[in-house]
């Protein structure tokens, strides 16, 4: 048993436990079934009669249904068979090299690429939800002309002779990664008269790139290895959820943070910020911090680190900041396998911490300058300048090369304002969103599925994205675009492969056919080129960086401060018109289909705001001229004074989907210092309204009723004495002892003789990213629900991913309430049907709906299913979801259920899994489509399944490896290792050897097939 | 009697034919079975060997013309034709000049193996064929023919009706012998009862029993109409093309794969798609030899002439519940095509045989065997199994489970 028992809660009305929380938590369902067009139950009696007759009439006269061949079969197209393609997805410098799966010519799923020395297989939930962007009604279907369609003939000629007259043409863009797209611009630059590219990104790292030019001249990203510190320091960088490369970073962190009894050690983490991020959750101590004083802390650690170093000090006002102290000691003895990072975009805070990287001799083994990395090549102060051009007329051409940044660039007013003033406009993007909308022309680019293209993310490493579906709509692949308007008749697959046979091909000596390199490198979907380092000069002059540091932040702050960030799913707004990420609850917040004013709990309060199941108030939110009015949502963990902000959304011409939810917060930020800011410390005020609001959260709908022993964790000091440690060993009084819960049992217990599936969830690595749970509303057909619906408690997500916070001990009093909620510690939990040996929903379904295998699963037969919901009320883990509507070809769901209910967005459903009616459970399957494919492949092979054939949706896309899906029969698997499973033949209830893994809610001896192992925490002592 | 003189007289004719085959030719089994397996593969689908087919009849060719010239030819006729060779350019406008495909991969033994299929291979199919024709006549002597049932059971009813009447004389003789005896009162009274015919219709019991008969007949007929709701069994929609599995797969023998490509690999078994009818159909322009184009051959040139794919009927509709993969069934269970969809290859409009409801899957799944030989995968099952004295049935593996099929 523990000695120091935390309290664990979801929500802030959990940790209160007021009456009407606790009442509406014991019902599954808190609302009665509502109806949409208020017909009673009689009505439903009547109905049911008359349906009755009316099917079995109806049934008379069957369908026709049709079954159409292909006049022409592609040979390696077989109906029914998935085809894989590797490729690329790229948006601005997000990247990540991917595996396409396509049936019967449809990509439907994305996966990693495991090749990929980057991304290493790891996909995020906004890579595994793009493929639906595919399918948007919204992408334009043919070239316009001042708002007309026209043929792409007629636009070519206007645009050359326009662009020619013009003069003075400007493209502007986000991060190009291809040097094939920089190659056919250089072409197309060169015939309109050295035509300027303009790079911009919407959430911007200028500020590393400017410090990287000022420390060692080169404008550049280092290459950052978190798998190699043992202490990460981050400022404010949330390099888990969303900076930078956060699937490559994600990957690397998990390598440090795994832990077992042959490497019981692991990366410790610091996290100093304002909001509590993903990162932030995931870090060992996090100090809530102003933004006032971000910098300032990164000044301080910088003194504590030279001091050590002999270094000279700089000058800069003393903060007391938790842990900095501490912080520095540990880097300072871990030289050399340290790391600091900071997300500010301020040039003089890079500028410092690449000093402290340097006097800590971190720079090239932690972070690489001399592998300069490519994601963000934004350049603040020249999109500044474009723009003032732009707004002064002095711009003749403008071409927006797939961006928007009339939406989101800082002066995105000052843009739309200019863009009418440019003789000629013109934009590539594949919808009419806020930008191209405002355009004269707009030559619709290809989604990134339909297209060729080539990337350089990182010296020496290149990848390829091929087209894996012909083109849906009338669109032209925009670097095709641009070679035509200069007059370059090659089409741009054969200008891609002359640039990697003159270049790549040309520099390696391993292949010599052009056309075995071309296929080799197309099917790995990357390349790796061994490259010499890039040359650095000079070392950071600090004291420049840091007297303007000092000028800027302020030890003291009394005025409110917003900090401006990404969330997980929406990332910069980009994607917004995808119900899937709309409706991906966020890691931290757990809210749905909103941004929101997050708050701390003192704020809240001071002035009287108490949050209840999502219904709170709106705040108005003034910077300078500017205000908005947002919904306020009450975050633990949020810095005193600051407040929190999320961009992404507020878009007004993004879709359907997209339109109208939440607010633009590109609006509020400036760029006065040279840069653009995502943290205002000065001109804010906040000011509460009496308006109310209800944001939909999902955090509180699936509670355990305070049942204990659901999370489990230790610190490492606790783990290396004891590996048990944290873990709960409940007893059950029998016979006159105590015995373990699975020795009582009323059945006599299921045998396994095959197969016995699995999953193994390390809660150490688990970041709480939630690409799984996007994988798995892909890869199964989930229904998106709309907001109302989450507000109502019916989302239909199969895999959640539960976040705990935990204080010392519950909170009674209003000051105890505030300090539990002033820095809790995060811990998230992987949370889908746990597959139980001995399960209460099949005992309890009348029908025999849920049934078990002789695998292991659980199963649910929709078409068995009538409804009585008795086995979610019986299930302990609150996994079983109920569908109140018909949420497929229903008009009511129509603007929000788009893959389900437009021709277009039916495209990617999964033909494997069935789509469920209205009145029918549903819960996760472990992804029994593909046990049965891989089984299948097997016996077609003559051969016995191989560890590593079938792999759950979930597990495929974790970034950091938190899920592992095997056979448990098996010995050679990995999760028959993970658990030290001896060979118990064909039993059900599995002895487990690891000491570290436990069921939930193990006392009720329901004897999962899911399996956690406790969350390790590196701290010294167990403290809040 | 006479057929069957003609019929030995046949196979007199035949027996010389094969015999005459060029002694280079082997005749050893394994020459035969690897010449088997290649015909099969590259022959079967425009020749038989004793039948004139798409091509000319096979066997004798040896006898006919040198094997090197038949080498040639078989490698590739169109160079023999070009250069001009009398009996190529023969063969060549015989069948209507249509080409035969080039086969310059197959080596000299292949084609060795290959002639010694054709000259020796499978003479037994030429005897049943010959025999075939004999058998429908013998099989009038044997067994017993339905319509012989009927007569038989009218036989049987009249002899039934004929004991009945004599029953009835033997009744009536009886009682007239009674009346003229001298009896007591009660047994006059039992003899001149009469049958009420009313009273026992208004019986409490007759009335129970006929009300509870109607109701059974009603209830058993409603519920029989109930599970046939959505049973398509029968279907036979009338297809865009009228195209005939008993030509093809009946009178042809064509292998059901070499249409529907996806059987053994994946989860449907394909309706072909248009250029797998070209590969014969560029050359076959007619049915049973007649000139011209056939209206429903025309309209698959039509469709690829026209990019537009042929919309077939479906004719087994599962609905999207049930989750059925055919390579299952056919590449790991070894099913036979016919065994789900009936007698095909004498379909000329094809229908649904089998109901393809829950219960008609579950039932087989009851009383198959797995095929395990040779099949790693099954291998602990197996084992496992060893001890039971029943054999390892699809039901003891999981067959019967819910979500073997519905997810």
């Amino acid at each position: 048993m523990k000695e120091n028992k935390k309290t664990y809660w979801k929500g802030l009305e959990e940790l209160t436990n007021e009456e009407s929380f606790v009442k509406n938590a014991d019902r599954e369902f808190p609302e009665g079934p509502s109806n949409l067009d208020g017909s009673s139950r009689r009505d439903f009696l009547k109905l049911m009669g008359f349906s009755l007759a009316a099917a079995s009439l109806a049934a008379c006269e069957a369908p026709v249904r049709k079954a159409i061949p292909y006049v022409n079969k592609p040979v390696d197209i077989n109906p029914s068979i998935p085809n894989y393609y590797a490729s690329t997805f790229a948006s601005g410098g997000d990247y990540a090299s991917i595996v396409v799966k396509t049936r019967e010519g449809r990509p439907i799923k994305i996966d990693g690429n495991d090749l990929s020395p980057i991304s290493q297989g790891g996909v995020s939930a906004i890579v595994e939800a793009s493929v639906l962007s595919l399918y948007d009604k919204q992408r334009l279907s043919d070239p316009m002309m001042n708002g007309e369609k026209v043929e792409w003939a007629a636009l070519d000629a206007e645009i050359k002779s326009k662009l020619m007259a013009a003069g003075n043409v400007k493209i502007v863009t986000n991060t190009i990664l291809s040097p094939s797209t920089e190659k056919a611009l250089d072409a197309f630059a060169a015939a309109f008269g050295d035509a300027e590219v303009i790079t911009y990104d919407a959430v911007s790292s200028y500020g590393i790139t400017k410090g990287a030019e000022t420390s060692y001249g080169e404008a550049i990203l280092p290459t950052y290895h978190f798998d190699k510190a043992s202490v990460i320091v981050s400022f404010g960088a949330d390099f888990l959820g969303t900076w930078i490369s956060p699937i490559e970073f994600a990957k690397q962190y998990s390598k440090g943070r795994k832990i077992s009894k042959d490497k019981p050690y692991m990366s410790r983490h610091f996290q100093f910020e304002s909001n509590l991020s993903l990162t932030g959750a995931n870090a060992d101590y996090r100090t809530p911090i102003r933004a006032s004083q971000s910098g300032l802390a990164v000044l301080a650690l910088y003194n504590a680190i030279a001091k050590k170093a002999g270094a000279s000090t700089v000058t800069g006002a003393a903060v007391e900041i938790d842990y900095l102290d501490k912080a520095a000691n540990e880097l300072w003895a871990n030289r050399g396998k340290s790391l600091v990072v900071s997300g500010s975009n301020d040039p003089n805070v890079q500028i410092v911490i690449n000093a402290i990287n340097d006097l800590l001799g971190n720079n090239g083994s932690t972070v690489d300058f001399s592998t300069p990395s490519y994601f963000r090549k934004g350049d603040d102060s020249k999109m500044n300048q474009f723009t003032a051009d732009l707004k002064a007329g002095r711009v003749g051409g403008v071409i927006f090369y797939n961006c928007n940044p009339v939406y989101d660039y800082v002066k995105g007013a000052d843009i739309a304002e200019g863009v009418s003033k440019a003789k000629v406009s013109l934009a590539t993007n594949a919808t009419l969103d806020e930008t191209a909308s405002l355009c004269q022309y707009v030559a619709p680019d290809h989604h990134f599925l339909e297209s060729w293209n080539d990337f350089n993310p990182r010296k020496g490493h290149y990848s390829l994205s091929q087209p894996t579906i012909s083109p849906l709509f009338n669109t032209r692949q925009a670097q095709e675009s641009f070679l035509i308007w200069a007059g370059n008749d090659t089409n741009y697959y054969d200008f891609l492969q002359d640039n990697w046979r003159t270049t790549l091909f040309e520099s390696q000596l391993e292949i010599s056919g052009f056309q075995e390199f071309w296929d080799r490198s197309l099917f790995n979907g990357v390349y790796a080129m061994p490259s010499e380092p890039t040359a650095l000069s000079g070392a950071a002059d600090v004291s420049a960086a840091a007297s303007a540091i000092a000028r800027v932040y302020k030890a003291e702050n009394s005025s409110d401060e917003l900090v401006v960030y990404t969330k997980v799913g929406i990332g910069n707004g980009t994607f917004a018109n995808n119900p899937w990420l709309q409706e991906m609850s966020d890691p931290i917040s757990k809210a749905t289909w909103d941004n929101y004013l997050t708050v701390s709990q003192s704020w809240a309060a001071d002035n009287g705001v108490k949050m209840f199941e999502g219904a709170t108030r709106k705040a108005r939110i003034t910077v300078g001229e500017k205000s908005v009015l947002v919904p306020v949502l009450v975050q633990p963990g949020q810095a005193k004074g600051t407040f929190g902000l999320a961009l992404g959304y507020g878009r007004t011409k993004a879709g359907r989907v997209a339109n109208g939810v939440g607010v633009n917060a590109y609006e509020l930020l400036n760029n006065a210092n040279g840069f653009t800011a995502f943290e205002l410390t000065e001109g804010v005020s906040i000011q509460l309204t009496d308006d109310t609001y209800k944001i939909a959260q999902t955090q509180t709908h699936q509670t355990y009723m305070g049942r204990d022993f659901v999370i489990q964790e230790a610190t490492l000091g606790e783990y290396k004495e004891n590996p048990s440690a944290g873990r709960d060993f409940p007893k059950v009084y029998k016979d006159g002892e105590f015995v373990k819960p699975s020795k009582i049992s009323l059945w006599k217990g299921h045998k396994y003789s095959q197969h016995h599936w699995g999953l193994a969830i390390d809660m150490n690595s688990c970041i709480g990213c939630g690409a799984c749970t996007i994988a798995c509303q892909v890869e199964n057909n989930v229904s998106v629900v709309g907001k109302q619906e989450v507000l109502n408690r019916r989302e239909m997500a199969w895999i959640r991913i539960d976040r705990y916070y935990s204080s010392p001990e519950g909170a009674s009093s209003n000051k105890e309430l505030e300090q539990a909620a002033d820095n809790p510690e995060v811990i998230f939990q992987p949370m889908m049907c746990q597959h139980c040996n001995n399960a209460p929903c099949e005992t309890v379904c009348p029908v025999a709906a849920t049934t078990h295998s002789s695998e292991g699963l659980n199963q649910m037969t929709y078409n068995r299913c009538i409804g009585t919901r008795y086995c979610a009320n019986n299930c302990p883990y609150k996994v079983r979801r109920f569908n109140w509507f018909k949420y497929h070809d229903n008009k009511e769901f129509a603007a929000v259920n788009v893959a389900q209910n437009d021709d277009l967005g039916k495209m990617v459903l999964n033909p494997d899994v069935t789509v469920r009616a209205r009145g029918v459970i549903e819960k996760c399957s472990m992804c029994v489509q593909r046990i049965q494919a891989g089984k299948l492949t097997a016996k077609k092979e003559g051969r016995k399944v191989e560890d590593g054939d079938i792999n759950t949706a979930c597990a495929t896309a974790c970034p950091t490896d938190a899920i592992v899906f095997g056979d448990m029969n098996n010995p050679e698997s990995k999760i028959t290792k993970l658990l030290q499973i001896e060979d118990q033949g064909d039993a059900a209830s599995k002895e487990v050897n690891e000491e570290r893994a436990y069921h939930v809610l193990e006392y009720l001896n329901v004897n999962p097939n899911v399996w956690y192992f406790t969350k390790i925490r590196n701290k010294d002592k167990s403290e809040a | 009697m006479k057929s069957s003189f003609f019929m030995m007289l046949f196979f007199l004719l035949l027996g010389t034919q094969v015999f005459a085959a060029n002694p280079e030719v082997s005749d050893s089994e394994e020459a035969i079975a690897a010449g088997k397996s290649i015909f099969n593969a590259n022959c079967r689908s425009c020749h038989r060997l004793d039948q004139k087919n798409v091509g000319p009849a096979l066997r004798g060719v040896t006898d006919r013309h040198s094997i090197d010239w038949t080498k040639s030819f078989i490698r590739n006729s169109q160079v023999l034709i070009a250069s001009g060779d009398a009996e190529a350019v023969a063969i060549y406008n015989e069948y209507n000049q249509l080409v035969m495909p080039a086969h310059e991969f197959l080596s000299d033994d292949d084609l060795m193996n290959l002639l010694a299929y054709i000259e020796y291979g499978d003479k037994a199919d030429a005897t049943a064929a010959a025999e075939g024709g004999g058998g429908v006549a013998a099989s009038g002597g044997g067994g017993i023919p339905s319509e012989y049932l009927t007569i038989i059971l009218g036989v049987l009813v009249v002899v039934l009706l004929l004991i009945l009447v004599v029953l009835g004389l033997i009744i009536s003789v009886l009682t007239k012998y009674l009346k003229s005896q001298s009896l007591e009162e009660d047994d006059k009274e039992f003899l001149s009862q009469k049958f009420d015919f009313k009273k026992l219709v208004r019986s409490d019991a007759f009335l129970i029993i006929i009300t509870a008969l109607v109701i059974a007949l009603v209830a058993k007929t409603a519920l029989d109409e109930l599970y046939t709701v959505g049973v398509q069994q029968g279907y036979a929609p009338k297809q865009p093309i009228a195209f005939s599995h008993q030509l093809h797969a009946g009178q042809y023998e064509m292998e059901c794969q070499y249409c529907h490509t996806g059987v053994e690999i994946g989860k449907s078994a394909n309706i072909p798609s248009a250029n797998i009818c070209m590969n014969c159909h560029m050359h076959i322009q007619n049915v049973g030899g007649k000139d011209g184009i056939s209206p429903e051959i025309a309209k698959i040139y039509a469709a690829v002439d026209n990019n537009q794919p042929i919309e077939w009927v479906r004719v087994h509709n599962l609905p999207d519940l049930s989750y059925f993969n055919h390579a299952q069934h056919v590449a790991v269970g070894g099913l036979e095509c016919q065994t789900c969809h009936g007698p095909i290859e004498e379909m000329e409009v094809v229908y649904q045989h089998s109901s393809l409801t829950m219960g008609w899957c579950i039932d087989c799944h009851r009383q198959t065997d797995i095929r395990a030989d040779g099949n790693e995968y099954y291998d602990k099952l197996v084992q496992l199994h060893s001890g039971s004295k029943n054999s390892l049935k699809v039901k003891d593996i999981g067959g019967l489970e819910c979500a073997k099929c519905h997810y």
